[in-house]
Order: C-alpha cells, then structure tokens, then sequence
C-alpha cells in the first residue's frame, strides 16, 4: 500500500468522521434531553446546505417560507394550548417567536439575496432559517406528545423526516447541488494539501465540542438541560420549563446540522435525500457513543468516517454495506460487556 | 392569620377510577399541616395535583391567584414547592449542582443567601457538596431534596412521605428541621404515614380515607381521636381493635 | 380471541372478491395489505409485547423473497417446496442477527436494526446472484394442480389463509406460558427471570417468530409481483411496517391487521388524489403521510385499535379457572433443625461502595426473619445477592446446604426460593390472573410450537389452576379479572406475594410487604405469614414498619451500612444500645 494514498485516506476519513461527530453529537444532545431520536437531522443538514448553495446563487430558498408556515402552525398551537387563560404577555412572546421572527426572516432573506452576498450573510441566514425550522418542529410535533414513550416519539420522528425530505426535493428540486467554498486557502503538509474548507471542518468541530462541553458543564442553562436530562419531573419541580429545554436542544441540533451542511456542501454534491444518510453515519457514531458520551461519540465517528473512506477505496461496491455492519461488532462488544443487573424505566 | 393555599372540592381521577374525591383544605401562613393516612388513600395524588403533576378537577388558589391556568413551571415561580416522594434529585451531578438548579428561578443575588441558609439548616450537605446526589444515603438525599426546594425561597413548601425508608434516628433529625422551618417563614404541607411524628409537629391535621378526608382538627385533637389512634396509631395502642 | 368474530372476519374477507364488479385493483390493495399485516403481526409480538422495537423487519422480507426468487429461477425448485427453505432463511438470518442485538437494551436494538437494515439493503442490491439493483425478474406463480395463481384475486385467498393462520397461531402463542414469558419482558427483565424465565431465549424466540413471519410475507411478494428487488426492503420500507404496528395499535394482534389497512389505503389515496389537488407535485403524498402520521400519534398515541375497543367498550372475556386441578408440590422440613439459607460472609462491592459488607446469617425452616436498616444500608442488595440478581465479590451464600455459586435468578428459583419486590413488578396490562400464573412459569414446561397449535391445554388450565388458588390465599379473588396496573399499590404487593407462592417456594423473600398497608390489612398480611410458616415455609422479610416487624418476626437482622449490627429476637433489638444508637433512635 502506497503511503500517500493511506494518509490521503485518513485525512479524507478524519474529514468525514469530523462533520459525523457533529451529527452524533447533536443526536446525543438531542436524545438525552427530549428521548426523541432525531431521524430528522439529516434534513437539518441538507437543509442547512442547500439552502446556502441556493442563496450562493441569488436565489430564495424556499426553506424560508416553510420556517414562517411552521412558525403560524406554532402560533396557533401556543394560543390552543393558552385557550384558558390568555396572558397577554405569553402571547406576545409567542408571536414574536413563532410570527415576527420568521417573517422578518423571509423579509431579510428575499432583500438579502443576489448573486453578489457576501458568504457570511449567506451562512448566517442558511442557520437562521434551519434554527428557527428546528424549534418550530419540536414545538410542533414534539411538545404535543413529550409525555409518550420513545417509540412513539421515534415515529413521529421517522414522520417528520418523510414529510421534510419530501418537502425538500419540493424546494431544492432533483438535481444536486454544490456551494461555495468557505476559503480558497490551502496549506500543504507533506504530500498532502490541507484545504481552508477541511481546516474549517476541524476547527469548527473541535470550537463545538469544547463549547458544548463549557454550556453544559458551567452555565446555568446547559446545567438546567442536563437536569432535564437526568430527570424531567425534578426539572420542573425546580422550575426548569421541559419545553424551553427541548426548544434548546432542538436549535442546538438544527444549528449544528445545518453548520455541518454548509461545511459539506463546497466538498460533495449534496441531493435532497442526501441529508438521511448522512445523518444515519452520525448515528452509528452515536450508538457506539452509547447515546450518552459525547467524546467517545467524537471518537467513533472519526472511526466511521476512516472506515468509510478505505472502504470506498478498496470495495467502493460495499462500502455502504461495510459501514453499516460495522455495528454490528460494536453491538457484540457492548452486548458481552452489559451489565448483568439492568433496571428499566418508562 | 390569611390562607395562603385554599383547595376546595378537588377531584382527581386516574382514567376510571376516581383517586380524591371533592377534598377541601387551606393551609394559612406560618402554619404546618398534616395530612394522614394509609399509603393509596390518595394523599400523594392529591400533593401532586396542586403542584400540577397531574390535571384536577376543582378549585385551588394559592396566595390570592387562581391557580387553574398555571402549570408547575408558574407554581414554582409563585413559590409553591414540592418534595416529591420519590425525591426526584438529579442524580447524576453533585450536591451543589443540585442546589443551584434549585434556585433556578430566583435572581444570583437571592441564590446565594438561600444556599447560605440551607446549608447552616444542613451541615451535611455542606460537607458533601461536592459529591453526586445519587451517592448519598437516604437521609442525606431527603435533606438534598428538602434544601432544593427551600433554594427557591417558597412560601409553601409540601413534603411528601418525607421518612420514608430511612431510620426512625434519622426521621427524628428530618421533623425536627421542618419543625424550624416554620421560624424561617415557610408554611409546610406535610403528607405522612407515620403519623404520630407527624401530629407532633403539626398545628393542623386532616385525615385521609379512600380518597376522602374523614377528619379533620387540630393536631391535638386528632391525635386523640380514638379512631386515628386505632387505625394509624396503630401498634402503639395495643390491645384496642381496629374500626 | 372469541371465536365468532374470527369467523366472521373469515367469511367477509372469502367474500370481499366473489362481489360483483369490484375493481379489480382493490384485490391488489388487500393483497397488499394482507402482506404487511403479516411482516405488522411480526412486530406487535416483538416491538408491541415484548418491547423490542426493529426497523429492520424488512429485511426479512428479502430474505424470504430472494430465497424463492433464487430457488425458483436458478435452480426450477418448485414455489411450494421454497416455502420452507424461505422460512428457514429467513428464521437463520433472525437468529445470527438475534443473537447480537437482541441482548441489547432500550434503544440501542432500534438504533442497531436501522443500521443491518440498511447494511442489508445494499448487500441485496450490490450482489451479483441477486441481480444488483435489478433483481431477479420471472418467478413462477403459485400453483395448485394445474390452477395457476397469475393474478392478484386468485393468489388473494392464500396470502389471507396465511394471515388468519398466523393470526391464531399468534394469538395461541400469546396466550400460554411462553406467551406470559414474553409478555413480561417489556417491564425489565428481572422479575421474570425471578421467575425461571429465561429471558434472552425468549427475546430470541420472538426475534425469529416475527422473522418468519416477514419472511412468510416476503415469500408471497415473490409469487404476487413474480418479481424481486431491492427497493421494498430497504429501511424506508422497514420504518413503514413499524408505522403500521404502531398505528394500529403496537401490542395488539389485530391492530396489525387494521393498521395495515389504515396505511395502505391512506397512502393509495394520496397518491392517487392529491396530484388531482395540488397538480402534479412530485411526492406530495410523502409530506403529507408524515404530517398525518404526526398527527394520528398525537391524537391516538397508543393506536388505533384499543381506540377503536374502547369505543365499542369491547372487553375480553374472564377465565374461570378450575380449581380442582393439582400441581405437584415440593416435601417440606418437618421442624425447624434445618438450616434452609445460609449466608457467609457476603460481600458487594459497587465501584468504590460497600453495599453488603461481610454479612453473614441463616434463615432456619419454618421461621419468620426479619431484615431491618436504613434505606441504602444493603437489604435490597442482600436480597439481590441471595436470588442471584447480582453476584457477590466475596463470600458464599448456602440454600439448604447447596451452594450457590454465583447461580443465575432462574436457577436460584429452582432451588425454592421466590421473592417480591420493593418496587412492585407486575405486569400491569395483563391481568392479576396472568400475573400470578408467570410464578408457576417453571412448573409448566409447554414451549412456543405446543402453544401454538394449543397441545399445552392440560398443562395451562393446571397453572392456571394454581394461580387462581393462590390469589385466593391471599384474598384477592374478587380482582382475579382486574388488570394489575388498576390495583392500588397496596394490593399490587399482595400479587407479588401471590405470584412468588406460585413457586412452591420454601423460602418466602419478601421486600416491603406491608408498605401501603392499613392497619387492619397488615393484620391480616401477618396473619397469612404466621400460617405460611406454620405449613412448612420460611420467610425472609424487609420491613420498615417496626410495629408490624417485632411482632411477626421470630428472629431480626439489623443492618448499618452494609454491616451486621445486631442480631436476634425482637425483644433483645428494641433494647440493644447499638440498635438505638444507629436505627431506632429513642423513640422506640
């Protein structure tokens, strides 16, 4: 085996299993607060990407709208849920969240574009949009049925990746799309050449995880989502609302989705149904994290995305098959080291 | 004295089965009330829903507001707090954390003079304060789940079942601490199966059966009422026959 | 299942294709959903009763169908003679696959199936004798005599032969033994292996038995469509077949069948009408069937059919248990010089925290011992030790003179030894009945097959027998038919003891018995015990309240800390310094 080829491999791998980590890590976040596993965020991806390879163009990405539709379904839920007791200033929190917002958005957004916006205006509105589809789509789908068991919240999980998949290809269209680069630098190392855009995807994994880490561990509000996390009745008993926690994680997952998009899309042609199985590889990752360690997650994914990369080198045919069995030895690995005793809770 | 919490006529069902049914109570400030009876009379339910757990039928109000339209996130922040029988800590983090998250809805400042406060009314804590809430023993994770609760600065603080399972010594110690809390001016809302621990610290008490309250006095009254004697007093009155 | 509907349901659906001037395309639509009811009918054994939820069901589908579609094209093997080898690929895939996940707890399996579900998906679409992405075309149709199943009516009568079948045989299944093991096994796995349930082999029995049974549906595709190919068994069409069991209803046999309904239909008029609407709008109906699966979650989260049930107000009917039918019972010491547990020297260890600290005591024949302490001061954790739930780091435990080494719960159970719990354990969807019966689980030996084909009838009417005689015992006869979970708290523990008498134990374990008693009812709990040991049995009780404790026990053991502090008769605690000191405080 040739040395250039292994590192080029490994570097390309290291890039991949980076952007995984990102993923897996939204969906540990997201699954410890809410239980909701996140089949979605893999559309929070493509949304992310395409929606900025479109504004690269000039065009208005038609995300924007879905965000204000989501936002007056999410007005019309808050004043349901409200029906009893209208507090005026609940309202209008509410309709600046779920109304004013969005439409501000769509209004910067169609002003905003032309062929000639900067990168970062693009960027910024391409996370705008995606956040504010992630927090409407946990007040919409999710909150209503918080209480209900995991699998419960998976299907609706599984629902609401169908819907937004095929909503995408409605907005994006069939054909594939590519972005922009976010830098033309590059600085080489040996026989390999580090990319601006690959040093970007380091840079801002390592930037998430250490600021993920300083949320959760030092700040009141990342320690209240854990507290949620660890229990939700004594979260409330405390005051904690569990609907702003999951609202959190929702734009946290829906933020860094779409980051991990934006970072992809100058790289690989990016489909609408692209997203899915992106999302999935960060999944793996998250199951061999156990559902509950970031670092170990950050570390397994690194693993997915090497393994990828020699397996579309060498049996490119398998490789999806290759990556997707890889669980299953972790699965025998985590299953022998089970513990024997094993409460369990609903 | 003004009532600071007023429920009247609650019900409260689990699908068919109606668990309380139209139970009337008030609790006024600086007071300490006792409600008693056998575990499943309804008594936990009942806490739970004027907290918010679960929905209720009925009226409750708690300092002059209605308290229908509030969820528990509101009750807390109006300064209704709940030590559930369960305990309900956060496992996972230490006992600082834990307390912290406790103040959750009160300002920095005011933070920090309650965590003065919990920790001169429970040394122990102090000195575990570092370690994981789920580590400690069982009377130190009540004392954890009471100092949370009193974190928050509420006016009215109902506890739950709060000897459950942990030494008759160590019980002693718990009621004593409710006992003061009275001085510091919190009002207590106290659920009990051990009812005389809990008649002894208590002004008021109501007597729960089935769902229903049955009796209702002063606690001196009931403690001397034969039938609790005989049926919650249970094995201290030997020799008397149970209703 | 009463057998009139089943009838009923029969006739209409031998009926639905003799109407004249169906269309013809409304077979094909109960063609198809007979289909996934059967891959549905897999998952509410396996997601909906047992608790393990897969994605990855249709997977086995694929194998179902490309063992015929190879058998059939390849080699000319007859359709009729690959029906057992597409069962038998299907049911091996299902254990190597089980094997693997099945151990795995909470979400990992879930997480796990999506991903061999997908490995799969590409495997079938990329291998060479399958035909890649193109599949195996020319499959010959079902045939009986020369009566050739070409067409979607004429194969219709044998794929909903084949659901009314599995339907029975499922419901068979459910209701017996193996089905109360499985039953149990969505509330954990500890009181049921408590029991002699061996419970990954039942996790594994039902992994395979909802295998076949997609591949059984596959198998049909096969000969339906005379074709094979990757796309209907990739992860899309895995997730779908979830949705159906969970839309109809995921614990029930029936809900499969209706949820299949439901989503089929739902999805054909979608696509049929919506491009009518809105214009040719490629997958519109995508959208829209997730919006409405959000929405159907959010107004019927547990399914459709017990919403439908509880709208008719339909119940299921009681048993009445004769109870004239005998178990054999184990033979009993006589006096009590015999020593039936022994304990020496147990020691737990969890990470750095002594739970059980060098303990050692015995429990003697007909003689009532009381475990008093702390929370946290290791009696739970005693308990664990002795019924084998947890293993101990050191020293040696002694039940009538065999040691235990280490034995698992279903071996300890063996040996007549039966617990309760402090957190109650019931199952609390099956009734009290049903519950009580999982106690005498290993005084019935009737496996999956003999209850499917109902040769376990014998048997099953002498356990439950049993159960009915027990609950008696402990006067809860008139909640026989209740469903544990509508008991209070209180009662829910007296099934507890009910399901571990089941057992014929000679040792009683119990954990709490009297919390949630009144006075009067742990009068009558004491009373029960005191005529236990007095017909041969011994018990071993953690109890907190002291009244009721000092006076039933014959002999106490207190514990601090995971340490031994006192031991002795009731009188010599309430006076002993230490146990002032440490547990009772002055007020005793």
């Amino acid at each position: 085996m040739n040395t250039t080829i292994l590192l080029f491999l490994l570097q390309d791998g290291i890039t991949n299993g980076a952007v995984y980590a990102l993923l897996g890590l939204a969906l540990v976040l997201v699954f410890a607060v809410t239980r909701v596993i996140l089949i979605p965020q893999g559309e929070f991806v493509t949304y992310g990407a395409l929606s900025y390879a479109m504004l690269a163009t000039g065009q208005v990405p038609g995300t924007v709208r879905l965000a204000v539709a989501m936002g007056f379904v999410a007005f019309a839920l808050d004043l349901y849920a409200a029906r009893k007791a209208l507090h005026l200033r609940k309202i209008a929190r509410s309709a600046a969240l779920n109304i004013v917002f969005p439409i501000a958005l769509f209004i910067a957004t169609t002003r905003l574009a032309g062929p000639t916006t900067p990168i970062a205006v693009n960027i910024a509105l391409a996370l705008l949009i995606v956040a504010a589809i992630g927090v409407f789509l946990y007040r919409i789908a999710f909150q209503p049925i918080a209480h209900t068991s995991v699998l419960v919240l998976l299907i609706a999980s599984v629902g609401c990746h169908l819907a937004l998949q095929g909503l995408g290809l409605v907005f994006f269209g069939a054909e594939g799309l590519r972005g922009p680069a976010l830098s033309k630098a590059s600085v080489p190392a040996g026989p390999l050449v580090f990319t601006g855009q690959s040093l970007a995807v380091y840079g801002l994994t390592i930037a998430f995880i250490v600021g993920l880490w300083l949320f959760f561990g030092f700040t009141k509000m990342g320690k209240a989502l854990r507290a949620t996390a660890v229990n939700r009745l004594g979260a409330r008993l405390v005051g904690i609302r569990t609907t702003l926690s999951g609202q959190i994680a929702f734009l946290l997952a829906s933020v860094i989705g779409a980051i991990s998009g934006i970072l992809i899309v100058p790289i690989t042609t990016l489909y609408y149904d692209t997203g899915f199985l992106i999302g999935l590889k960060g999944f793996i990752a998250a199951i061999i994290g156990g559902l509950v360690s970031y670092p170990l997650t950050a570390v397994a994914a690194i693993l997915v995305g090497t393994v990828e990369a020699f397996s579309s080198f060498y049996a490119s045919n398998f490789k999806e098959v290759i990556v997707f069995t890889l669980i299953l030895p972790v699965l025998v690995l985590r299953s022998l080291a089970a513990p024997a005793v094993e409460e369990e809770k609903d | 004295m003004s009532a600071l919490l007023t429920v009247s006529d609650v019900h409260i069902s689990y699908g068919k089965v109606e668990a309380v049914r139209g139970v009337s109570l008030d609790v006024a400030d600086n007071e300490i009330v006792t409600i008693i009876g056998a575990n499943g009379a309804g008594k936990t339910t009942l806490l739970n829903a004027i907290m918010g757990v679960f929905p209720l039928k009925g009226r409750t109000s708690f300092a002059g507001t209605d308290m229908a339209p509030l969820d528990i996130e509101d009750r807390v922040a109006a300064g209704l707090s709940l030590v559930p029988e369960h305990r309900e800590l956060f496992g996972t983090m230490n006992v600082e954390d834990n307390l912290e998250l406790g103040a959750f809805r009160i300002s920095k400042a005011t933070a920090a003079a309650s965590l003065e406060r919990v920790y001169t009314l429970f040394p122990r804590l102090k000195e575990r304060r570092k370690q994981l809430a789920g580590t400690l023993s069982g009377g130190e994770q009540q004392m954890l789940a009471m100092g949370r609760a009193l974190m928050g600065a509420p006016k009215l603080l109902m506890l739950d079942e709060p000897s459950l399972g942990l030494a008759p010594i160590i019980v002693a110690d718990i009621f004593r601490i409710v006992g003061e809390l009275r001085a510091a001016g919190v009002s207590v809302l106290l659920v009990e199966q051990n009812a005389q621990a809990a008649l002894k610290i208590a002004d008021r008490a109501y007597v729960m059966e089935l769902g229903e309250f049955v009796l209702s006095g002063s606690a001196k009254e009931i403690a001397s009422n034969s039938r609790v004697a005989a049926s919650y007093l249970g094995f201290q009155h030997e020799g008397e026959s149970a209703i | 299942m009463q057998r009139l509907p089943l009838v009923i349901f029969a006739a209409l659906m031998a009926v639905i294709p003799l109407i004249p001037g169906i269309p013809p395309f409304w077979i094909v639509l109960l063609d198809n959903i007979g289909l996934a009811s059967l891959v549905a009918m897999g998952l509410v054994l396996l997601t909906g009763v047992g608790g393990l939820t897969s994605f990855g069901q249709a997977a086995f589908c694929g194998f179902g169908a490309y063992t015929t579609a190879v058998l059939t094209t390849a080699y000319g093997v007859s359709p009729w003679l690959t029906l057992p080898a597409s069962l038998l690929v299907s049911g091996i895939a299902a254990v190597l696959l089980g094997i693997v996940t099945v151990r795995l707890s909470g979400h990992y399996l879930p997480l796990g199936t999506i991903a061999w579900g997908i490995g799969l998906f590409y495997l079938f679409s990329k291998l060479e004798f399958l035909g890649r992405n193109d599949g195996i075309s020319g499959i010959p149709p079902l045939s009986i005599g020369s009566f050739r199943m070409l067409s979607p009516d004429t194969i219709y009568y044998a794929i909903w032969i084949g659901v009314l079948l599995a339907a029975i045989l499922t419901m068979n299944l459910l209701d017996s033994r193996t089905g109360r093991a499985i039953r149990a096994l969505r509330r954990g796995h500890i009181a049921a292996e408590a029991f002699g349930v061996q419970t990954p082999r039942a996790k594994l029995l039902v992994f395979i038995y909802a295998a076949v049974l997609a591949g059984l549906s596959g198998w049909f595709y096969a000969h339906l469509q005379r074709a094979a190919n990757p796309t209907p068994f990739g992860a899309q069409a895995g997730i779908e077949y979830l949705f159906i069991a969970v839309v109809g209803g995921a614990g029930y046999v029936w809900g499969a069948v209706l949820g299949a309904g439901v989503v089929i239909v739902l999805k054909e008029v979608l696509q049929s009408y919506l491009p009518y609407i809105f214009g040719g709008q490629s997958q519109l109906e995508t959208i829209v069937f997730g919006i409405l699966l959000v929405l159907l979650l959010q107004l019927a989260p547990s399914g459709v059919w017990p919403w439908l049930m509880a709208r008719l107000s339909i119940k299921p009917a009681s048993k009445k248990p004769d109870t004239s039918l005998k178990l054999e019972t184990r033979e009993r010491a006589a006096a009590t010089s015999e020593t039936l547990l022994h304990i020496e020297k147990a020691r737990k260890q969890f990470g750095g925290v002594t739970a059980v600290n060098d303990v050692s005591f015995d429990v003697n024949a007909r003689e009532i011992v009381a475990l008093i302490g702390p929370n946290g001061a290791g009696k739970s954790t005693t308990f664990n030790l002795i019924t084998g739930v947890l293993t101990a780091t050191s020293g040696k435990i002694f039940v009538r003179g065999k040691e235990v080494e280490n034995a698992p719960p279903q071996e300890v159970v063996k040996l007549g030894v039966s617990r309760t719990f402090q957190h109650v354990k019931l199952v609390p969807d099956m009734t009290v009945l049903e519950n009580v019966a999982i106690g005498a689980h290993l005084r019935g030996s009737s496996g999956a097959v003999t209850s499917m084909f109902r040769f376990d009838r014998a048997e099953e009417a002498k356990l439950l027998a049993e159960a009915a005689r027990q609950i008696a015992r402990v006067g809860l006869t008139d909640q026989i038919d209740q469903l544990a979970g509508s008991l209070s708290l209180g009662q829910q523990r007296i099934v507890e003891i009910a399901r571990a008498l089941c057992v014929d134990p000679m040792l009683l374990l119990l954990d709490e018995p009297a919390a949630g008693l009144r006075h009067m009812e742990k009068q009558r709990l004491a009373a029960l015990l005191r005529q236990l040991r007095d017909g041969g049995m011994s018990v071993l009780l953690v109890e907190h309240d002291m009244g009721f404790v000092m006076d039933l026990a014959d002999r106490i053991v207190v514990l601090d800390f995971g340490t031994k502090i006192a031991e002795g008769t009731p009188a010599s605690i309430k006076t002993n310094p230490d146990v002032i000191k440490a547990y009772l405080g002055a007020a005793a």
